[in-house]
């Protein structure tokens, strides 16, 4: 019975150490409660496994009471938020390579004359499939949608064109870069840009906490070497090992999971360049914040949890609410997997992607100044 | 004037919010003497050495070091001085050649390879050169630190506690080394809790709760304290302290063995507490006030308590 005494005694002493220490550390004491409370707003506001409001785009090369009727009806259902319509094919080219719409829907000259005649004229609806999630369910309702909203308007002498059983027309899906909706040829190239994200920013996180751990910065900061020095000195390194994973995830792509490479290597070499040095400015920005290695990781994951979720590497980025996507463009993640899956699936060219790799260098240049400003030259 | 002095700085002051650690000190130690920089534990000789060397910023005064401004000119302080932390400070995970390579590499020393080939022939670790520098012994480390201090030649030599924890062989060879560093002509500035050290230098400056206390040679210093010792041997003497620890006229009574010493300002009070208590198996002698002594009777007079070590 003392035995069982004294051993609680003992319990009890190391229970009231932890907690100390625990409150100790305000920076994990506040993950704690920060984390779970980030994971619930994530998931339960931000992420839309079923994506609605997608942007999209018209193209509608004649004016007549049924292409307005069915105009009117897409722009009233909650699938699509068209955001441009014209009649002029050029206008809506590389709308679709850019990112700039999920869709392209394409009402074609003499659709109402076809359609009187019966001749099931063809609707067409181009799909970004690059993301086969995000495009699945707005494509699937088209047919209904389109169909319902023409049944009011075949009436009396057109009625016949509706009765046929058939719907009035053929609504023909283009799954456009991903013609076989393979979620691999979205989540693999995505995926290079979440490996290089948790690597690099967690290595560099650890760079100059560590020394400042083990006592080591005391006598860096009494050597003459300067903080820019320090910092390209400790973040080169890593650029090798980004090289080194991107080249690796790149080949299992080609050999283990056959995603296309379809666009120009050098443009890809460009966004993966700048995307590393921003990871890794980030991470250094980190170290300089972070007092213990233990903190540098845990800012690493309250950075790395949102990466995840809003930038579009899991769930449609379209698809999540503004303020989420006003989060998901700061984050580099959101800006290099546009780049990425451009190049491998769409063959985007330069001047397509200058709106990401400009994100990029912004985010880069803000990391790197932030670095700088928190570096500390002395102890103080 | 800077041209003779290694160090020439005035009135330093350092707070830490609230907390000054350092009070306003003066040091001038001209170049090529050995210092030493005594004074317990929290008094803020670490903090000086810091702001000497520009590895804190300084709250108040200014001064120079080297020539250099010790606010503006860090970097061209760092250059030229070498700095031994209290701590070891080098690479645990890498060998002692990867560490003695990067500082050489830090300070682009000519013709590396053959720099540390010697600093390591020199330091006799060439056999152990792959060996990592956390595997070492606290004495080696000691050793391996100050090799790579030195070795980009500094014109100073700023060393805090560099002997704590080390056995006294260690002990002696390091301070032979320190002497044959000055005889090149390194200026050194060393702090250190050990009086024997202390005795070692040209001068001592001592420091509590972050004021100078007083500066000067080591029978300067115990001049300068005024104080009278009489050291007590015989079997009775353990039985006497307690009754004349409270007697007036004894500042301080302090065990040496099985002796004891009796130290105060004023030797006829002691004489005359002495005879209170008469004690045939003790005798009585006037001796020379040890460092340590001197210290303890300057601190209280310049009303700093150095029992508390804020």
């Amino acid at each position: 019975m003392n035995a069982v005494v004294s051993s609680f005694a003992r319990i009890w002493a190391v229970f009231l150490k932890e907690a100390v220490q625990m409150r100790r550390d305000r920076l994990t004491f506040a993950m704690m409660f920060g984390i779970p409370i980030i994971q619930l707003i994530l998931f339960g506001y931000a992420i839309n496994m079923n994506p609605k409001h997608l942007p999209a785009a018209l193209l509608v090369e004649e004016q007549t009471p049924i292409v307005r009727t069915l105009v009117q009806s897409l722009r009233t259902s909650e699938y699509y938020n068209f955001v441009m319509q014209t009649s002029d094919p050029r206008e809506t080219g590389d709308l679709l390579a850019r990112g700039e719409v999920a869709f392209v829907v394409s009402i074609p000259a003499g659709f109402t004359r076809q359609l009187v005649r019966g001749e099931h004229p063809q609707i067409l609806i181009e799909a970004d499939a690059s993301d086969p999630a995000a495009a699945s369910g707005a494509v699937g309702f088209a047919q209904t949608i389109l169909t319902d909203a023409l049944r009011h308007d075949l009436k009396g002498p057109l009625r016949s064109v509706a009765a046929s059983g058939q719907p009035p027309f053929e609504l023909v899906v283009h799954q456009m870069y991903n013609p076989e909706a393979k979620t691999s040829y979205n989540i693999v190239p995505g995926l290079l840009g979440v490996i290089l994200t948790m690597t690099l920013v967690m290595i560099t996180s650890m760079a100059m906490t560590r020394e400042s751990e083990q006592g080591t910065l005391e006598n860096l900061l009494a050597m003459p070497v300067k903080p820019f020095e320090m910092m390209l000195g400790k973040i080169l390194p890593y650029v090798i090992v980004g090289a080194s994973q991107t080249l690796v995830i790149l080949l299992a792509a080609q050999i283990l999971f056959e995603v296309p490479f379809i666009g120009q290597p050098w443009i890809l070499l460009l966004g993966v360049t700048i995307f590393v040095l921003a990871n890794l400015a980030l991470g250094f920005t980190f170290s300089t914040v972070a007092r213990t290695q233990m903190q540098a990781m845990q800012l690493t994951f309250f950075f790395f949890l949102p990466s995840i979720l809003l930038s579009g590497f899991m769930f449609p980025f379209r698809g999540m609410p503004d303020w989420a996507q006003v989060i998901g463009e700061a984050l580099p993640l959101t800006h290099f997997l546009r780049i990425v899956r451009g190049v491998m699936l769409k063959d985007t060219s330069l001047a397509q992607l200058q709106d990401p790799l400009i994100a990029l260098c912004i985010f880069t240049a803000v990391a790197v100044s932030v670095a700088m400003l928190r570096y500390r030259r002395t102890l103080d | 004037m800077s041209g003779e002095l290694a160090i020439d700085v005035h009135g330093l002051i350092k707070r830490f919010g609230k907390k000054t650690a350092v009070a306003g000190v003066d040091i001038q130690l001209p170049r090529g003497e050995v210092w030493g920089f005594l004074g317990p534990n929290g008094s803020g000789k670490t903090t000086t050495i810091r702001m000497i060397c520009g590895l804190l910023k300084v709250t108040e005064g200014s001064g120079q070091c080297l020539g250099y401004d010790i606010q503006r000119d860090a970097a061209l302080i760092r250059q030229q001085t070498g700095y031994m932390t209290q701590k070891f400070s080098f690479w645990s995970d890498m060998t002692i050649r990867e560490n003695l390579e990067f500082v050489a590499r830090l300070y682009r020393l000519p013709h590396l390879r053959e720099t540390v080939d010697q600093t390591l022939e020199k330091l006799g670790l060439t056999n152990r050169q792959r060996q990592l520098a956390g595997a070492l012994s606290g004495g080696w480390k000691q050793r391996l630190a100050l090799a790579a201090v030195t070795m980009h030649n500094p014109k100073l030599l700023l060393l805090d506690e560099p002997t704590a924890g080390v056995d006294p062989q260690a002990r002696r060879d390091f301070w032979d080394e320190i002497h044959h560093l000055s005889l090149e002509g390194m200026t050194v500035l060393v702090s250190t809790h050990y009086m024997d050290e202390a005795e070692r230098c040209d001068r001592i400056v001592y420091l509590a709760n972050g004021h100078k206390i007083v500066e000067g040679t080591v029978p300067d210093v115990i001049d300068r304290s005024g104080l009278s010792t009489f050291r007590g041997e015989g079997k009775g003497v353990r039985r006497l302290a307690e009754a004349l620890k409270t007697e007036p006229g004894v500042d301080h009574v302090a065990y040496f063995g099985s002796a004891l010493h009796l130290s105060g300002q004023d030797p006829a009070a002691i004489r005359a507490a002495l005879n209170r208590h008469p004690s045939d198996d003790v005798v009585w002698n006037e001796v020379r006030p040890s460092l340590e002594d001197a210290f303890i009777a300057l601190s209280a007079e310049a009303g700093v308590d150095t029992r508390v070590h804020a």
